[in-house]
């Protein structure tokens, strides 16, 4: 799928800040930036590559600054970000 | 309590301070570029937060903007309680918003789920209250929007709320003949407590059924107008006994106290009771 420079989310505590950019070589290549990363980072990284890979999004750099958001804003902003990175909405 | 719907944190959090409703923002707290964000997370947060018994609404955009189409599909498919109409004019408006809830709906399998509740903000949605109120059987309630109404009407709010009255009067009665609720406007300014009381206090006594407000610093105010005080309960409570009983031995009318009780009567023992559940002050237990 192609997909060009995309950015959703804000760095306000609560949230995460996701960018999507075309990736040359095959895969999801995540940088995560997290205060809780030491925890909760495989989780995070988990959320981002289901909900890409949900979207039909393979290849592609993502880096994730995350301020403490839970699961299901980490989905919202992945998929807006995918959204914005694809041009294709999610809803009819 | 309205609540930004491009904010997560205060979108987690709202419930912790007990609001009787969450009404998520899709409209006017959003910028145009961001409403495709916030639509996704109100959409995230509905589906997987768990706000108890916290009634849902969702505000969406107008239906003739590129969003609002979008704001029903995505709120209905988290399972929303409650969609808030803004700036509702006609009744056909909300005819347009009902078939976008069937459509929706019908594909989802859950026909009839979804309420609708009309914000009224302007001088046209103020003659049209009764119309907009019975367009459909899913309306549970209309809101006066007042900034918008005060812009319309070439004037400005007051603490006294003058210019107010008729539209807050319109809406009041035009829910009581619908049978649904009357919800007031905000009250914006968060260092005025006094005057926001007083606001309160004199849309309870005109009728409302409650209060919008934009901070959980608002909450306790408004349930203190609202809470019935001990002395009404406790006679509510001698009242719907004494009709329950005298129904029992099939009497329509009753004595308590040595005053007739008829039907207002125990409508307004009801409606006290109601409030004092809503309050906290008494459980659905202490009433069984």
């Amino acid at each position: 799928m192609e997909i060009k420079n995309a950015v959703a989310g804000t760095l306000e505590s609560g949230d995460i800040q996701v960018m999507i950019a075309p990736s040359e070589s095959k895969g999801l290549h995540i940088d995560l930036e997290s205060s809780v990363a030491f925890q909760f980072g495989e989780q995070i990284k988990k959320v981002i590559t289901e909900t890409l890979t949900g979207l039909g999004i393979e290849d592609a750099q993502v880096k994730a600054s995350d301020k403490g958001a839970l699961d299901c804003t980490i989905r919202a902003r992945v998929t807006a970000a995918a959204v914005r990175a694809t041009g294709k909405d999610v809803w009819k | 309590m309205f609540v930004p719907g491009n904010n997560p944190a205060m979108m987690q959090d709202a419930f912790i301070y007990g609001p009787d409703s969450i009404m998520l923002d899709l409209e006017d707290s959003v910028t145009m570029a961001e409403k495709d964000a916030a639509r996704l997370l109100v959409h995230h947060a509905l589906k997987t937060i768990d706000y108890g018994n916290t009634e849902m609404v969702v505000r969406i955009n107008p239906l003739n903007t590129p969003y609002g189409k979008k704001d029903v599909e995505a709120v209905i498919k988290a399972g929303v309680h409650v969609i808030r109409m803004p700036k509702t004019e006609t009744a056909d408006e909300i005819r347009e918003l009902e078939a976008e809830i069937e459509k929706v709906e019908t594909e989802l399998g859950c026909l009839g789920r979804t309420q609708i509740m009309a914000a009224i903000e302007s001088t046209l949605g103020v003659i049209n209250a009764y119309d907009i109120a019975t367009a459909s059987k899913r309306m549970m309630g209309i809101a006066l929007g007042a900034e918008d109404y005060s812009a319309n009407l070439k004037t400005q709010r007051t603490p006294e709320g003058m210019e107010l009255l008729l539209a807050r009067q319109t809406i009041v009665v035009a829910a009581r003949a619908a049978g649904i609720d009357a919800l007031d406007t905000v009250y914006s300014n968060l260092n005025d407590m006094e005057t926001f009381r007083k606001e309160v206090e004199l849309i309870k006594s005109l009728g409302f059924d409650g209060k919008s407000i934009i901070n959980p610093r608002q909450i306790e105010v408004v349930n203190e107008v609202f809470a019935p005080k001990e002395k009404e309960i406790q006679k509510s409570l001698t009242i719907l006994a004494a009709i329950k009983e005298a129904e029992k031995r099939g009497s329509g009318v009753i004595a308590v106290n040595g005053k007739m009780v008829d039907r207002p009567v125990v409508i307004r023992a009801q409606r006290t009771i109601d409030l004092a559940i809503a309050s906290g002050i008494l459980t659905k237990e202490d009433i069984a």
